[in-house]
């Protein structure tokens, strides 16, 4: 099952029978994976597929149980992240490492820094950065300030700082996670260039347009094992992301509309302003009806959090929210945290770690956090945990958590569980509106499917939902209305059912003119 | 779903018993490199133990030191380290004694006076521990800094106002001055035990009660469950519509306020003044117990016992030629190695747990997955 390499020369890396155990989390086992010399590879698979594990190994972080790791036909064995330097193999991560408040040179010389007789030797350090950037075609401007820095330049500074250090095979793990869709296409021309000029790339996503229109050679993982490998000519995205699942695919799409005259929510002027003055919300305003979906697109870091926190009560704001019920319209904007949910919206968190659940409680303990003050939880001031235990069971049974049972705790399920319980949870106390943050972020397809058809249904039962998603996908196929959101502000309305992707992404960089109808 | 509470129990026993071992190993070390015997010592302590007025005074002491445990153990479930216990507890004895002894009580009935007498207590209490609430809730300002602080402030308040010109009076044929005696109904009576010169304290059943109150407020109100989200997670527990702010001005009321009672057993039940030689430091003994009885209503009131038989057994090592400190040495070690057991038996907990449910699922889901379909696609 592996591509019969067509060149004499060794492997840039090849792993073997790779094997990691760790105590409850999917990690790998017999993984084998060749990365031929200066080309694109991609590694492909689901959250939890035991990419990233594979990577910890591949960049010295972790060390297997069994295998061997070749490098340019030397078996090597890594202890940390040095050892990978050492051999040429460097980690572009997910979240960037840079400190903000230093320039670009300062920042790629950091802990690597050249000295000349005691002293910094910023001068050849700045020729030598000048030089990779303009040999790869980076355009990194080594006295800019990281902290006036785009993300897409920001990506750039990291990978200028891994060929810093002379690495020939470059590790990047989900790097279009965090651009829009125009700095995704930035980023594959540097790619390329980088190919060219005879680096390898080790390309790790779940995104698998953008996998094939880069890649040379795919492998795909699944539970923790390499499933396939396949090069783009041979698949198309469909089977691909069928290979990543290993059945067939949910779509997130809506059926006739569900749209009433009824306003649920109806938002006006919500201004926020963070503690050091900054207006990080400036004047949204906006209804969202019975029966509707509005997608908030945008992203992140423009609002949404913010948004999402006032609306809740949990941040100050100006304006006015008010919310729908069966007694007409009321202003919740100055009523508590707990008097908004009484009133009946329900949150599915951007963090769940964070907002959602308390981890080391137990399941029917989660059920009770954030509907404390209501049936079937308590009795009066007395907590009901029959009641409670009862209906987190039925909560298990409906939506399908994965778990032994209800007393065990949350920390043991895994994300897409976890995430469920949430959804189920919050569905339970018969909200009029739902605020969901990320609904499917970092939970696994099928997980994705039950929480899309659990969304829809209670739409259909007149459910209002404000959905934020950085999916640009489920944005467009959950949404009965887009809203972008740039700088704090609703910049535009899109109608999903005619947007393009990268329309919304234009929409969301403030580039283009992908403005439908002004606000 | 159940056989996880077993294990549960053992995980929760492993800690503090490891703890008292390894602590029990390391005072052993100490005393052969000082040349005593570990074996005379431990023999020495259980003969004393066993004393009928060394159990008693034991249990005496373990009240006092159980309900500091729960002042303190009220503040721990949410992350709040009252500190200040001991500060709380001695103003609130002084005043609540200077309260019990006045003249215009005499009248009052004998219920009464003891109950009143409670209550003052426990308001100074609360309100000692209610400045440093306040001071977090409006100014953020750490409890930690400010019932430190505040403990010294007690001091020099005690010291001020336990003065002849104030609320003090010269005791009898002492240099000793404290409040004026608390008379015959304003006292609660003592238990006689059998062999014992001393008397149980009356207001053990006090020290049970609160702890019941504990367990239940804790496991079975709303007030405890928003108390332990709180603890758990206070990002989680605001975006779940818990007052914070609120739930810290509460608990450091009743931390206060229980912190207020801790002198109340001895006040009532054997000195019945305020005088220089009150007990002092119990807060602290408080937050060891809470430590090691894991502000667990049951571990706790362990812990208080352990304590109180150490204590008191100690007294009878310098007849041995051993200096008592070893118990103090003890007592320190415990606490230090029951910190770090507990945090073990989390983490290992949590890992456990993880890998359990990951192998009952993974039975289940290897059951139903069906074999991958790969082949087709990239043959």
């Amino acid at each position: 099952m592996l591509l019969v390499s067509n060149e004499d020369a060794p492997d840039a890396v090849a792993l073997a029978g790779i094997g990691k155990r760790f105590p409850g989390v999917v990690a790998n086992s017999d993984v084998n994976l060749r990365v031929r010399a200066g080309t694109v590879h991609a590694v492909v698979g689901e959250n939890g597929a035991g990419k990233s594990t594979l990577m910890k190994i591949l960049y010295g972080m972790q060390h297997p149980d069994e295998g061997t790791i070749t490098v340019n036909g030397e078996a090597v064995s890594f202890n940390s992240p040095a050892d990978a330097i050492a051999v040429g193999i460097g980690m572009v991560h997910q979240h960037f490492m840079l400190a903000d408040n230093l320039t670009v040179l300062e920042n790629v010389v950091l802990g690597n820094e050249p000295r000349s007789g005691g002293r910094l030797d910023f001068r050849s350090a700045r020729r030598r950065i000048t030089e990779i950037s303009d040999n790869y075609g980076l355009g990194v401007d080594p006295e800019a300030l990281v902290d006036e820095l785009g993300v897409g330049e920001r990506q750039r500074v990291e990978i200028l700082k891994v060929l810093y250090r002379g690495a020939r095979t470059l590790i990047l793990d989900e790097p279009t996670a965090v651009l829009v869709p125009q700095e995704v296409d930035e980023l594959f021309g540097n790619l390329r260039e980088l190919k060219a000029e005879g680096l390898t790339i080790l390309f790790i996503s779940h995104k698998l347009d953008e996998v094939l229109s880069v890649a040379d050679d795919i492998t795909v993982m699944r539970r923790g094992t390499t499933v396939a490998s396949v090069t783009p000519s041979e698949v198309t995205s469909r089977q691909l992301a069928e290979l990543m699942v290993g059945r067939a695919l949910p779509v997130p799409e809506l059926r006739e509309s569900t749209v009433t005259e009824e306003v649920v929510l109806d938002v006006a002027g919500l201004t926020v302003t963070s503690a050091d003055g900054r207006t990080v919300l400036d004047d949204v305003t906006f209804t969202i009806h019975a029966g509707e979906v509005l997608g908030i697109a945008g992203v992140e870091g423009n609002g949404q959090a913010e948004l999402v926190d006032a609306l809740m009560g949990i941040r100050a704001s100006t304006g006015s929210i008010r919310l729908g019920g069966a007694d007409g319209q009321r202003d919740i904007s100055r009523l508590s945290t707990r008097r908004r949910r009484e009133g009946g919206i329900g949150l599915i968190p951007a963090d769940r770690h964070r907002q959602g659940m308390l981890l080391e409680a137990t399941l029917w303990e989660n059920r009770i956090l954030g509907h404390q003050t209501r049936p079937p939880n308590v009795r009066g001031l007395l907590l009901n945990r029959s009641g409670a235990r009862r209906d987190t069971a039925r909560i298990v049974e409906e939506y399908d958590v994965r778990t032994p049972g209800i007393e065990v705790i949350a920390a043991s399920l895994s994300g897409g569980n976890q995430q469920k319980l949430i959804v189920g949870r919050e569905m339970s106390s018969g909200p009029t509106l739902l605020i969901a943050a990320h609904p499917t972020r970092g939970v696994d397809v099928g997980a994705q499917a039950a929480i899309w058809e659990h969304i829809r249904k209670a739409r259909a039962e007149r459910l209002a939902v404000l959905l934020i998603s950085a999916d640009l996908d489920e944005l467009i196929g959950m949404s009965d209305r887009l809203a972008v959101i740039l700088r704090g502000r609703l910049v535009s309305t899109l109608d999903p059912k005619t947007v393009t992707p990268q329309d919304l992404g234009a929409a969301m960089t403030g580039a283009g003119d992908g403005t439908e109808e002004g606000r | 779903m159940k056989r996880f509470s077993s294990r549960a129990v053992i995980l929760g026993v492993a800690a503090p018993v490891g703890a008292l071992l390894f602590a029990g190993l390391v005072c052993a070390l100490i005393l052969l490199l000082t040349d005593h015997s570990p074996a005379d010592v431990v023999d020495q302590m259980i003969t004393s133990a066993q004393r009928p007025r060394t159990f008693v005074n034991s249990l005496n002491s373990a009240t006092t030191y159980y309900l500091a445990a729960v002042a303190v153990a009220i503040g721990f479930r949410m992350n709040l380290f009252n500190i200040g216990v001991d500060g709380q507890y001695r103003l609130a004895a002084m005043l609540s004694a200077a309260f019990a002894g006045a003249s215009f009580m005499e009248s009052l009935p004998s219920f009464l006076r003891i109950a009143l007498t409670m209550i003052a207590a426990m308001l100074v209490g609360a309100a000692w521990a209610g400045l440093a609430g306040l001071l977090k809730v409006t100014r953020g300002v750490s409890e930690v800094i400010s019932t430190i602080m505040l403990n010294a402030v007690a001091t020099a308040l005690v010291s001020y106002l336990l003065n002849p010109n104030r609320l003090a009076v010269q005791t009898a044929g002492s240099n000793n001055i404290g409040t004026s005696p608390i008379t015959e109904g304003g006292q609660v009576e003592g238990i006689a035990y059998a062999g014992s010169s001393s008397k149980l304290f009356g207001l053990v059943f006090l020290a049970v009660a609160v702890g019941l109150v504990y367990w239940f407020v804790l496991a079975r109100t709303r007030f405890g469950f928003e108390l332990k989200a709180t603890g758990l997670s206070e990002s989680a527990a605001v975006a779940s519509g818990v007052a914070v702010k609120r739930m810290v001005l509460y608990s450091m009321l009743l931390s206060g306020a229980v912190a207020g009672l801790v002198g109340m057993p001895q006040l009532l039940g054997s000195s019945h003044s305020y005088a220089l030689d009150f007990p002092a430091g119990v807060g602290f003994t408080g937050i060891a117990v809470a430590l090691l009885g894991r502000n667990h209503p049951v571990g706790m009131a362990l812990a208080a016992v352990l304590w109180g038989l150490l204590d008191n057994s100690s007294n009878s090592l310098d007849v041995a030629g051993v200096p008592k400190e070893i118990v103090a040495i003890m007592q320190g070690v415990i606490v230090l190695s029951v910190v770090v057991a507990y945090e073990l038996v989390r983490r290992y907990k949590v890992r456990v747990e993880q890998r359990e449910v990951g192998r009952a699922l993974g039975r289940t889901e290897s059951g139903k997955t069906e074999p991958a379909t790969i082949g087709e696609v990239s043959a």
